[in-house]
């Protein structure tokens, strides 16, 4: 077949790229290594627009056992165990078939992991969709929503892997866009790590798992793609996952791994054998030889084409050590799995892939991995944003202070996601020590005294009025969450979820969002491990606001943390990290801006990283004494809405504060470096507060069913609190039609 | 004691059970688990048997329909029939319900989702040796987690289970629209229990209960010529 400009603009490749595949080669590629290459330097797998701002990434710590560039990040935690973990997206498959599109990203992640040769033990996820009120798709959103969150739950419940956490929040933009961020995590021991380094020539090239199918083609170059009319059309390339044959996969490997035949392992995501062959030759320095007739297939007549691009799911691809082949094949065939001997490993560096009978691609390893294209792409422009600077002129403040609080802890951003969490198995492999609800997720590694206490969190409204400002406040918002419990921070993973990165406005956002984060993590020490960049997250112009998702793991010693709610009354309740301030140019990104004012404007809150992290300091101190009776760290919506969270059906709060501003804006702004905490002993609090040199406010006590915030001579809030429970536990269960059973 | 725990493929719950027997059971003193892979054909001269949770063979057919051909399961069937304990959890007892070990079905939760939630359950017998040393009306909080808990049976099965005191447990709050708020049931010789509620994720304070706990110790003392 002749290659001709049509061709090469159908693989979503430029003359410019088409002309480096020529030089790369010395010669004319063809069709089957067109598109080798077009999937494999998509902006999916090649991060070509990306990779040159990730370098600005501190990707080092004394915890780091494994950096960026292999399937997941490794850090020790003590006693010769370690974690590996990574986030990653299934935006674009999402959007086109939610169940399958989500499911197929938790599998992903999955494999990611235990490739590493670590079992799963925690999966989190970020999500963005569409309002599901108030919008006119509504009722398409409530539907991508359901089939995700169903998605989720079919492919980790079956798996055994229990989902611990999240976040979910909606907006306009999202409707055509929506995120799914999966995040996952697991253990194993330090010396028992498996890498992606083919290494051995003449080493057995062994594939395991699933048939290849006809599934999945193209997956990665669909994933840079804006979304267009058609985009809908594309069903088919969206893979079909199969959770308990991955579960299978799961043991099977990690069976394997312990007879020592395994040289290297890599899972096939994108790309499939294309991906998993070219990188594992590529960090060893070797060629691979694959002959695709001895690939497992579920269908007849599959071309080359075909078959190194079909992402089928639930397949891994094996080096083993020669002659030892039979001890592989021997656990696979156990676990009821298909494994076959496939290729060899050889000395010139080549992917060589044969079919039929001939050779029917043949590229250099390095040209495929590391030779990407690497785009600087011009963002000297403002970020994108088209909200004003200055608030509206005319701001209706509504005067039922009651009213706008029980709206806030009711709305779809705020309100209990229990609707959401439990249909999850949060507690399968029984390590879940603080599941989902909380502001971190604490499991514990049974095989140590360590537990891991894990967040996610990013803000569009934020990152959107200033990305450089939001991304900090993600990663200020994670390490918040640890410390809440805890825990120390020690290391990160993003997702960094943006537009068209050809337009120069949305460029910039990339640009400064991943400055800001470089910054953040360096200050809290929580070096970036791995990591995903999802672009074009467009339908026909219109893009996302700037969402990048920041994954924040942090140690602890296992112990139950103090719960988020109050568990007495006549507890004294503290605000470490004082009262904080909100201008009115800053409150304009609130949840109490979005929900009761229907505005945007402004700049996200102000961050002190310094101050933030002496609050760290100071929580963990307050936690490792047992002074803390609940904590709970104050962020979208402010101290209002902290308090109501914080607020059972039988125990509520008196709260007397002295503004300095607004009432709205001291009740409902959304400063950072602020913790809620109940005690016994405010005195050893405030002492410690001292010590690190941050503010402590005593603000009241915990009594009987209401919660009341005022001033020495005003009641601004009253309400029962099992009233405002009912409204956020009720919101999502209304929305969805589902009385809450509870 | 030492309790076999049956491994299917798919089954995800058996690490939880082996360690909440091994681990937190009188602090490994008393009890013992052990796996049992599902094409055993022998259970290896355990004391009891435990069918742990999961989704044995992915449950995309009938949940426990193709489980309950599992060459282990003859010799699970033969166990019970001598008398052996067999406790089933979950996808456990949905197995067990599928070998006409138990009567009745579990079927599709009524809101036809998954829910994993800690419930209330009321001891209904103590008159078992899965409930010895539990009192009638005592209540356990323990964790549900399935999709397809909601029991069935026709009402004669339902009248002849209340008359013969075979139900273990039944839902404070009912989660799935069970018939009767029924969680767990014994057989006529009452030595096999199914429930669809989690004990082995209710044995460990740092989990948040352990109100599961009882229903081992009373599997242990109901074996007591084997404990040492």
């Amino acid at each position: 077949m002749t290659i001709t400009p049509e061709l090469i603009a159908q693989h979503q490749l430029t003359q410019g790229e088409y002309d480096k595949i020529v030089s790369l080669l010395g010669r004319e590629p063809s069709y089957t290594e067109l598109g080798v290459f077009s999937v494999m330097w998509s902006e999916h797998c090649s991060y070509k627009s990306s990779r040159i701002h990730l370098k600005k990434l501190p990707t080092e710590g004394k915890y780091v056992v494994q950096g960026p560039g292999e399937n997941a990040g490794i850090i020790g935690i003590g006693g010769g165990w370690v974690v590996a973990f990574k986030i990653e997206s299934h935006n674009h498959p999402s959007y086109i078939e939610p169940f399958q599109g989500a499911a197929t990203g938790v599998g992903g992640i999955l494999r990611d992991i235990f490739t590493m040769g670590a079992r799963p033990i925690a999966v989190m996820d970020s999500l963005r969709f569409g309002p599901p009120v108030n919008s006119p798709v509504a009722d398409r959103n409530k539907h991508i929503l359901e089939g995700v969150v169903s998605g989720i739950s079919h492919y980790g419940n079956c798996f055994g892997v229990p989902t611990v956490g999240g976040e979910c929040v909606f907006e306009e933009c999202y409707s055509a866009n929506p995120l799914v961020n999966v995040f996952a995590l697991g253990v194993c021991k330090a010396d028992e790590v498996f890498f992606a380094r083919a290494s051995g020539i003449g080493n057995p090239v062994i594939y395991v798992g699933a048939r290849t199918g006809r599934d999945g083609i193209h997956g990665a170059s669909m994933a840079s793609a804006e979304f267009t009319e058609e985009s809908k059309q594309k069903r088919p390339n969206v893979q079909v996952g199969d959770p308990f044959l991955e579960k299978l996969l799961l043991e099977a490997c990690v069976e394997a791994m312990k007879t020592g035949a395994i040289v290297a392992i890599q899972d096939m995501g994108a790309a499939g054998l294309t991906s998993s062959s070219c990188e594992m030759g590529s960090r060893g320095n070797v060629g691979i030889d694959l002959d695709l007739d001895k690939v497992p297939q579920r269908e007849t007549g599959m071309t080359a084409y075909e078959m190194l691009l079909s992402e089928s799911q639930e397949r891994m691809l094996i080096v083993a050590a020669k002659g030892r082949e039979e001890e592989i094949f021997a656990v696979f065939r156990k676990w009821g799995l298909e494994a076959a001997t496939v290729g060899v490993v050889t000395d010139d560096g080549k992917l060589r892939i044969r079919h039929l009978g001939n050779v029917v691609a043949e590229i250099p390893n390095r040209a495929l991995a590391d030779e990407a294209p690497k785009y600087d792409r011009p963002h000297n422009v403002r970020p994108h944003r088209r909200a004003p600077l200055a608030p509206p002129e005319h701001i209706h403040f509504p005067k039922d202070l009651n009213q706008a609080l029980r709206k806030l802890v009711a709305s779809p951003d705020l309100c209990s996601k229990r609707w959401i969490w439990e249909q999850y198995d949060y507690q399968v492999r029984t390590n879940t020590i603080v599941g989902p609800g909380s502001d971190a997720a604490v499991v514990r590694v049974k095989e140590t005294d360590t537990s891991i206490a894990m967040s996610l969190d990013g803000n569009g409204r934020y990152c959107y009025l200033d990305p450089r400002e939001g991304a900090k406040l993600a990663v200020a918002e994670c390490c918040r969450n640890l410390a809440t419990t805890g825990a120390l921070p020690v290391a990160a993973t993003n997702n960094l979820n943006f537009g068209n990165p050809e337009r120069p406005e949305i460029m910039a956002q990339l640009v400064e969002a991943v400055e800001g984060i470089a910054e953040a993590c360096a200050h809290f020490e929580t070096p970036i491990t791995g990591g995903n960049v999802s672009l074009y997250n467009e339908t026909l112009g219109e893009g996302i606001y700037p969402t990048p998702v920041l994954g924040i793991i942090g140690v602890m010693k296992t112990a139950v943390p103090a719960p988020v709610r109050f568990p007495h009354t006549d507890l004294t309740l503290v605000l470490l990290g004082g009262l904080g301030s909100t201008h009115s140019l800053r409150f304009g990104a609130t949840q109490y801006a979005k929900v009761v004012l229907n505005e945007l404007w402004g700049l996200p809150p102000h961050l002190d990283m310094a101050y933030e992290k002496r609050v760290h300091e100071a929580m963990r101190e307050v936690a490792e004494r047992g002074l803390a009776q609940s904590a709970h760290d104050l962020s979208d919506g402010g101290l209002a809405v902290a308090l109501s969270e914080s607020c059972t059906n039988e125990i509520g709060a008196r709260v007397t504060i002295t503004p300095a501003e607004r009432v709205e804006f001291t009740l409902f702004g959304e400063a950072p470096s602020r913790i809620l905490i109940s005690t016994w002993d405010a005195a050893q609090i405030e002492e410690i507060a001292l010590r690190h040199d941050v503010e402590c406010l005593t603000i009241g006590v915990t009594i009987t069913e209401r919660l009341q915030i005022g001033d020495e001579s005003e009641m601004w809030i009253d309400l029962a609190t099992s009233e405002l429970r009912q409204q956020f536990e009720n919101s999502l269960p209304r929305l969805f039609q589902t009385p809450h059973a509870q | 004691m030492k309790v076999g725990v049956i491994v299917f493929p798919g089954s995800n719950c058996d690490h939880d059970a082996w360690y909440a027997i091994n681990r937190n059971l009188h602090g490994g003193l008393h009890g013992s688990a052990e796996f049992i892979w599902h094409q055993s054909a022998d259970l290896g001269g355990v004391d009891a048997v435990m069918l742990p949770g999961g989704f044995s063979y992915g449950d995309y057919l009938r949940c426990g329909a193709i489980a309950r051909f599992s060459p282990v399961m003859a010799a699970v069937k033969k166990f019970a029939a001598s008398g052996g304990l067999v406790l089933g959890v979950c996808n456990g007892f949905q197995i067990l319900v599928e070998a006409g070990l138990l009567p009745g079905a579990l079927l599709r939760n009524e809101n036809l989702k998954f829910v994993c939630r800690e419930v209330a359950l009321r001891t209904e017998t103590s008159h078992s040796p899965f409930t010895s040393k539990l009192s009638k009306g005592q209540v356990l909080h323990i964790p549900v987690a399935h999709g397809e808990g909601r029991y069935f049976a026709d009402e004669r099965t339902l009248d002849e289970l209340e008359a013969e005191d075979r139900v273990a447990f039944r839902y404070v709050d009912n989660p799935n629209g069970s018939l009767r708020d029924i969680a767990g049931i014994l057989n006529k010789e009452r030595n096999v229990m199914g429930m669809m509620p989690h004990p082995e994720r209710a044995c460990d304070s740092l989990m948040g209960s352990t109100e599961g706990l009882a229903i081992f110790q009373s599997m242990l003392s109901a074996v007591p010529a084997l404990t040492k």
